[in-house]
């Protein structure tokens, strides 16, 4: 099922991540068995339905909580603990970026722990701010500035730290609609331009169609992955024509229909890359 | 895509700066015309005529008053008070930290902050003498409990998205300390600082009462005992003045440390 991506370098291999969270009298399993591979350059989206355990599956690849059993790897070599390659960007932005320090302190401030010279400090801001288009703001502190440009911000300090792999948890759903697009098309320009490794969980079927290369759409709790599905919508996509192109529609209804499968709880048989052809 | 202006000059700023240094000044200004005219045709030795103590002032707080007396006490109180800052904000960042460490210490700390601290100035005499280490360890014994216990609460809430977003980019240990752990703590640790001021200019004047040969606190309870009234009463009107002061300075360093915390609350209020 993955012909394509095991002639291209696999970057990240998840294999039978399992995380089970104890405590108080009360086992709760929140990852039951989750293997899938993201080639380097890839735009991956993860959707599932809600609860079902995406934030601690993408903590988990981060490095960020220890997996109960299975073996994350980032190129070659086991994750166990946050790695330098690579760079989280969380659904709070408003708790994600420090308020003491303005944005250009922000976006320094991974670069300064990483052992970087001023100079080189300074070029990487600088290059990120202008690619999320908020050169302006350097000088301003995070709380002066709307949502969507504080979650700018958080994917521009991900990018100056130039990493292997972008891990995203739900990073727009707390913008409205507007910005949300906006954000969708930043950041599918920036994979395009910068050749990162993207890893994007969304619980938005239409965003997980619309941005990713592929999409593993997840079973509800305690989760596995239900399906793989390559996207084959043309590389060049935009808000206006893609969401209305009948294959578009085609994918998502095919997910849409996966998820409530999966909140059923129904195993789904068939395991393809494509849904059929209507 | 423009921020937000930081102070930026509206039309009608100084009137409102006007107004509020006049909301300011009101109260004292009645306070002290009160008392002028309350005291004014006083006879009571106790309670002579504000118009009696202001002459005195200038004839009790020269120079050489000021070197001998003000200047011992506010370093005794600048000594006591860093140290207490200094140990506080470092214990408070250890036992915030560690949930082990806050368990064993949380009782003995409970405490230990329940004694009031002027209690321990004949303990502290036993060991520390009756000179200026003992004054500093009283100031310091006493402020360092609102900065340890605001610190520890303070280093405690720090907020799990960004202590996982630290953690995420490698910014851990003294480099995670330095740029989220402190500064997420320091609108608590500026309020402990903040009650700890108070507690030290009192520790102050008590432990210069018990034994010194001089300091405010012992200029105070000499006139006292010479029956120097006017004297006594200008020593009074001194300290409160120092209180003042003090505290202005400290909100002058507040505002400025504290400036994002002041913009992120304001920007919140507007938009919750």
């Amino acid at each position: 099922m993955l012909a394509k991506g095991r002639s291209m370098q696999e970057l990240l291999v998840v294999s039978g991540l399992r995380k089970v969270y104890e405590g108080q009298g009360r086992r709760v399993e929140a990852v039951r068995d989750l293997t899938f591979t993201v080639a380097a350059g890839e735009l991956v989206c993860l959707v599932g339905p809600s609860g079902c355990g995406k934030t601690t599956l993408l903590k988990c690849v981060g490095g960020l909580l220890a997996p109960t059993a299975g073996e994350v790897s980032l190129a070659g070599s086991p994750v166990s603990g946050p790695p330098p390659g690579m760079a989280f960007v969380f659904q709070e932005y408003g708790r994600s970026l420090f308020p003491w320090m303005r944005v250009r302190e922000n976006v320094g401030l991974p670069l300064k722990q990483k052992g970087l010279s001023k100079q080189r400090r300074r070029e990487l801001i600088a290059d990120a701010l202008e690619s999320v288009g908020l050169s302006d703001a350097a000088g301003a502190y995070p709380w002066q500035l709307s949502g969507g440009m504080q979650q700018r911000v958080a994917i521009a300090r991900a990018l100056a730290y130039e990493p292997d792999v972008l891990l995203m948890d739900e990073p727009f759903a707390a913008v409205d609609a507007q910005t949300r697009a906006d954000l969708e098309d930043l950041v599918r320009g920036l994979w395009r331009q910068r050749g990162i490794t993207v890893l994007f969980v969304t619980h938005d079927i239409d965003e997980a169609v619309y941005l990713g290369q592929r999409v593993l759409i997840l079973s509800g709790s305690p989760t596995v992955v239900q399906e793989q599905l390559k996207v084959d919508l043309p590389d060049e996509r935009d808000q206006l024509h893609t969401r209305v192109s009948p294959r578009f529609a085609e994918l998502r209804t095919h997910v849409y229909e996966q998820i409530q499968a999966a909140k059923r709880g129904e195993p789904d048989g068939l395991r393809k890359d494509t849904p059929p052809l209507h | 895509m423009s921020e937000v202006p930081v102070g930026r000059t509206r039309p009608g700023t100084w009137r409102r700066v006007l107004l509020r240094l006049l909301y300011a000044v009101a109260l004292p200004v009645l306070l002290v015309v009160l008392w002028w005219f309350a005291s004014d045709d006083s006879t009571d030795v106790y309670w002579p005529p504000l118009r009696t103590v202001l002459k005195t002032f200038p004839d009790v707080w020269t120079g050489e008053r000021l070197r001998g007396d003000l200047r011992p006490s506010l370093l005794r109180l600048l000594g006591g008070y860093t140290v207490a800052a200094v140990a506080g904000v470092a214990l408070g960042t250890l036992i915030g930290s560690y949930r082990r460490v806050r368990a064993v210490c949380e009782p003995v700390l409970e405490f230990l902050r329940a004694i009031p601290p002027p209690v321990l100035v004949p303990v502290i005499m036993l060991f520390a003498g009756i000179g200026d280490g003992m004054k500093v360890t009283v100031i310091a014994s006493g402020c360092v409990w609102p900065i340890l216990l605001n610190t520890v609460e303070g280093v405690r809430a720090v907020d799990s998205v960004m202590a996982e977003t630290a953690r995420s980019y490698g910014i851990t240990g003294a480099a995670g300390l330095r740029a989220l752990v402190l500064p997420a703590a320091s609108p608590q640790i500026f309020a402990g600082l903040r009650q700890a001021l108070s507690i030290g200019i009192i520790l102050m004047v008590i432990s210069e009462m018990f034994a010194a040969s001089n300091g405010l606190g012992f200029t105070v309870v000499q006139f006292q005992r010479g029956f120097a009234i006017p004297d006594m009463w200008t020593g009074i009107l001194v300290l409160g003045l120092l209180g003042f002061v003090l505290s202005v300075v400290f909100q002058l360093i507040e505002r400025r440390v504290l400036g994002w915390y002041h913009g992120l609350r304001a920007s919140s209020r507007r938009s919750p």
